[in-house]
């Protein structure tokens, strides 16, 4: 498997196998993540994290990733207080970091960032998310998920709920799940459709991609249910926003006519999207997701750095 | 007998002609040859709506003593993909061919995305890589984002 050095921008980079090489790793690195074995093949290995836009969870996670298997970390965790606020490009702090760790994660408000940063950097790059461009390694976290609930990701019904145009998680999501062969049903309101490039994509693809306007005909059959914040910002009034929120907030009484294995997942913070109500049912997915974000990096980390997949 | 021709431009010793520009593209044509460039001597024929058999209507532009580099090809081939460009030397056409364009284009265009990092001051030109060809949609290799409207976004 080719991903040792390897820079991880996009998950368009990645092809089917080595996204498959990942959620094997990822898999296998649970226990280690979960304290309950130790495993230090990181040790010696420096990460820096630069986080040039605030994301407290994209950033611990990659932390405890790191140090879990006994690496360690170098941060910029507010832009504000790093050299960036005196007006330093991104190809400069890139450089000067590339010089003093072994790879480079990096989170940044523009799009095409982690792009630039790889051109300019001679260690791997990791994308933690480049303003409203891609962001892979939530991405695999997201695959990840359905992968453990069902042993597979081919196959399966995937309704995508709610912010379909900003939403960048969405998209790099589709074309994952294209890859692998699942249905896609797209339930948003108007306004927040999948743009079309996006679904040009998808069809050049060969998926299998169709639009539902009910959610309750979208849920029937389905077996995952995966929520998208909806951002007050993106509507021009108030009211227009509360009528579309609305209409896609997940509850039980949403939920009792979907299937019983249903997974609900969201990429958190969720903003009243789904109830609390059903947090402690059968279907709620989105912590074990945001767990499973550690041992997925963890994965990536060990396949990057070391080359080492078991 | 062939009707004899109407020269509506005068021949040129040395330099380039692009013929078969899209109708009343020609100024845009102009601007990425960059007119302010040429040598004080030199003389820039400009001829707009003339009659083609092959188009209806087109553009024509003859630039003396100038040869376009690869990126001016580039550009001119983004605005005006049915261009033809004749390398004039010693009054002969001395090489004739379409324009093309290639799979990458760097430094022609800006990216259309204001977020995009390539806008934000980084040492690096901007780089597009050709989503579709006909017609033509350009994507950014950076933010990934499709362009089809070039003529706001020349550099």
């Amino acid at each position: 498997m080719a991903l040792k050095g390897r820079d991880i921008i996009s998950i368009k980079d990645l092809s089917r196998e080595e996204i498959e090489e990942v959620l094997k790793v990822a898999h296998r690195m649970i226990p280690i993540a979960e304290g309950s074995k130790i495993d230090r093949r990181l040790d010696g290995v420096l990460l820096a994290l630069a986080f040039l836009e605030p994301s407290t969870r994209t950033r611990l996670s990659f932390d405890t990733a790191a140090q879990r298997l006994g690496g360690r970390t170098i941060t910029i965790a507010d832009p504000a207080t790093s050299s960036v606020a005196k007006g330093e490009t991104l190809s400069d702090t890139v450089r000067m970091l590339s010089g003093y760790a072994d790879a480079l994660v990096l989170r940044h408000p523009n799009e095409g960032a982690a792009r630039l940063a790889a051109q300019m950097s001679d260690k791997p790059v990791i994308n933690a998310g480049d303003g409203a461009g891609q962001h892979p390694t939530q991405t695999l976290t997201d695959l990840a998920t359905i992968q453990e609930a069902y042993g597979t990701l081919s196959g399966l019904r995937v309704v995508l709920l709610g912010d379909l145009k900003y939403g960048r998680t969405v998209h790099s999501l589709a074309h994952a799940l294209a890859l692998f062969g699942a249905e896609i049903i797209l339930v948003s309101p108007p306004s927040l459709k999948l743009p079309d490039e996006v679904t040009e994509h998808l069809d050049q693809m060969g998926a299998r991609v169709h639009e539902e306007e009910q959610l309750h005909r979208a849920l029937h059959d389905a077996d995952v249910l995966y929520v998208t914040r909806i951002q007050k910002e993106r509507f021009g009034d108030e009211t227009e926003y509360a009528k579309v929120a609305g209409s896609y907030r997940i509850d039980n009484a949403v939920l009792s006519g979907a299937k019983q294995r249903l997974i609900v997942m969201h990429p958190l913070p969720r903003l009243g999207e789904i109830a609390p109500e059903v947090d402690a049912g059968p279907h709620a997915a989105y912590f074990r997701q945001a767990f499973l974000g550690v041992p997925v990096r963890m994965g990536l980390l060990s396949l990057v750095l070391t080359g080492k997949g078991t | 007998m062939a009707a004899p021709r109407e020269l509506k431009i005068t021949p040129i010793k040395n330099g380039t002609v692009i013929d078969h520009i899209g109708n009343g593209l020609s100024l845009e044509v102009l601007r990425i040859i960059g007119v302010g460039d040429l040598d004080k001597d030199s003389t820039v024929s400009v001829a707009l709506h003339v009659r083609s058999q092959k188009m209806g209507w087109k553009d024509i532009v003859k630039v003396e003593n100038m040869e376009l580099s690869p990126r001016k090809v580039n550009a001119i081939a983004l605005i005006a993909p049915t261009a033809t460009i004749s390398i004039i030397r010693d009054y002969k056409v001395r090489e004739k061919r379409p324009v093309d364009l290639p799979e990458h284009i760097v430094g022609v265009a800006r990216c259309p995305n204001p977020n995009c990092i390539t806008n934000r001051g980084e040492p690096v030109e901007s780089e597009f890589e050709v989503a579709r060809r006909r017609p033509v949609v350009l994507r950014c290799v950076y933010c990934e984002r499709q362009m089809d409207d070039f003529l706001a976004h020349l550099i």
